[in-house]
């Protein structure tokens, strides 16, 4: 009974996690995509502690703590005073038109869904399910790295695919091991810093963040 | 003397729906001046203003059809009809196996398209401009809800809303993922099809951004109080289909008079919760350009549809 109930949180978590997904890619406002980020990693957080709770994997609880701390807290704190810093206008220019880019969205949830039907076959584990909904947010946050052009957002991008390799390291083994999570969770908070540094010297040379600017690098020949 | 206890309880849902959809409208509307810093007229004004109306005397325009003139009349009956089928204060009603949703969801699409009709029938240009965007925001909502309900039916196993919601009701569900991303489609449809702000401002007749008011325009008199009271009703209507499909907790399963009196005190308090609910949101934003409104709702299509698809994947 409490394995079932678990089951269902983790499962309304996938949920959420996959509606903060979306709610990014639809997002026009720089300032709401970051509280977005936030959400996601909460949600992740609190997923990441109901599957340590259930499979008793108490390195999950940790890494559960991490999450918040990183990608709740720091990052969205990082991101905040970035945008604040380099004075970001609102709208965000996108390639596609958002409806359109949300109908790709819902495909590939569904495509996400058959590939890891064989998975989901074979796997025991009570959060085998959501594997979709995680390879469904890394390929969301791949599309909206495809489909914007400002810098800021295909960073966000970045890390929402982070947290859905993230999200599918917990539904699908429990998580990797403590090290591995410590490790990449250095890696993301120094690409972010690295992102930083790199913004700064975008706006500077450019006097914008849209990397369409950077086709001016080019060679005329 | 069971089939009459049926009746009776179905004549006082009727009853309380026709009478008590204005008084949820001033709630709302009183909120709102609340969350504005204005006075309010308090939460009888609707009532007022039907009253007032039904005494003034009805203008037609010389090239009204049979349309302009038996419109409010069928919209004023879709409603009380959609009314008796919704389980509200009781499970146990005479009518509410008569019809699924899909069935009322098409009877309150026959209520718009006459109101549309109505709304070209006497050639003034804001009728036909407040027809075409009703029609517009139409063919983006039907979608959209249709989707959130297949969602609901499937967590219930049937288009039938007393089995949607003796499913609910009883606990067997849990907590279902999918229902999260169809309530939150069904909130985002409900903003639109009552008109509330992101999508229409009920309470203007700035000329260029209305919506269901340029349908109704030419409307005065019993006509007017006939539109505006199904329209209230409607609007409560669509709040208790929410509460029928999301929220059934507390909706009386037997016919005995203290489980309907609980069950009537309980979904006061829902609707008066949900009240503050979309008063917030409503003061929280700002009316959409019209153009945007197709994100708007393609966002609710999205969730409905996302709460198809997990219900598949997830459950």
């Amino acid at each position: 009974m409490k394995l079932q109930l678990m089951a269902q949180v983790n499962s309304f978590m996938a949920a959420l996690v996959l509606i903060a997904a979306f709610a990014m890619l639809a997002q026009r406002k720089i300032k709401s995509l970051v509280a977005l980020f936030a959400w996601q990693g909460l949600f992740l957080s609190i997923n990441t502690a109901v599957v340590g709770l259930v499979a008793a994997k108490h390195h999950l609880y940790i890494s559960s703590l991490l999450t918040l701390s990183l990608k709740v807290i720091l990052l969205p704190y990082i991101l905040h005073v970035l945008v604040a810093r380099l004075k970001i206008r609102n709208e965000i220019e996108t390639i596609v038109n958002i409806p359109t880019t949300m109908l790709i969205g819902i495909a590939i949830v569904i495509f996400s869904y058959h590939l890891t039907a064989p998975v989901r076959e074979m796997s025991t584990l009570i959060t085998r399910s959501t594997l979709a909904v995680a390879l469904a947010s890394v390929m969301i946050g791949l599309l909206m790295m495809i489909t914007r052009k400002h810098a800021v957002t295909q960073i966000i991008g970045f890390l929402a695919m982070e947290n859905g390799l993230f999200f599918a390291a917990t539904s699908a083994t429990y998580g990797m091991p403590l090290v591995v999570e410590l490790g990449v969770a250095l890696d993301v908070l120094i690409a972010a810093f690295i992102f930083g540094i790199f913004f700064f010297q975008i706006s500077t040379t450019f006097d914008s963040l849209n990397v369409e600017q950077m086709k001016n690098l080019r060679e005329d020949n | 003397m069971k089939p009459l206890r049926y009746i009776l309880i179905e004549i006082l849902q009727v009853f309380i729906v026709i009478a008590v959809a204005p008084a949820f409208s001033g709630w709302v509307d009183m909120l709102k001046c609340w969350s504005q810093g204005r006075t309010s007229a308090g939460v009888l004004q609707p009532y007022r203003d039907i009253a007032k109306l039904f005494v003034k005397n009805v203008v037609l325009a010389h090239n009204a059809s049979w349309i302009f003139r038996f419109t409010p009349y069928l919209v004023f009956g879709t409603c009380v009809v959609v009314g008796s089928v919704i389980p509200i204060i009781s499970m146990n009603l005479f009518l509410a196996s008569s019809a699924d949703i899909i069935v009322l969801i098409a009877v309150f699409a026959t209520a718009r398209f006459f109101t549309a009709l109505a709304g070209m029938d006497i050639g003034t240009a804001f009728g036909g401009m407040g027809s075409s965007r009703e029609m517009m925001i139409a063919s983006l909502t039907e979608p959209a809800i249709l989707m959130a309900i297949f969602t609901v039916s499937l967590a219930g196993r049937s288009t039938s809303l007393l089995h949607i919601v003796h499913a609910f009701a009883s606990g067997a569900l849990g907590l279902r993922p999918s229902i999260v991303f169809a309530s939150t489609a069904f909130i985002l449809v409900v903003i639109a099809e009552a008109g509330r702000i992101p999508v229409d401002n009920p309470s203007t007749h700035l000329e260029l951004t209305m919506i269901h008011e340029a349908m109704i325009l030419e409307y005065s008199g019993r006509h007017l109080a006939l539109i505006q009271w199904g329209s209230m009703i409607r609007f409560f209507l669509f709040v208790t289909l929410g509460i029928a499909c999301f929220l059934p907790w507390g909706i009386a399963a037997t016919d005995n008079a203290g489980e309907v009196a609980i069950s009537v005190f309980l979904m006061v308090i829902k609707l008066g919760v949900i009240g503050v609910v979309l008063v917030l949101i409503e003061t929280g934003l700002a009316k959409m350009r019209l153009f945007r409104l197709t994100e708007f709702l393609g966002a609710a299509f999205l969730m409905a549809t996302l709460g198809v698809i997990s219900s598949i994947i997830l459950e």
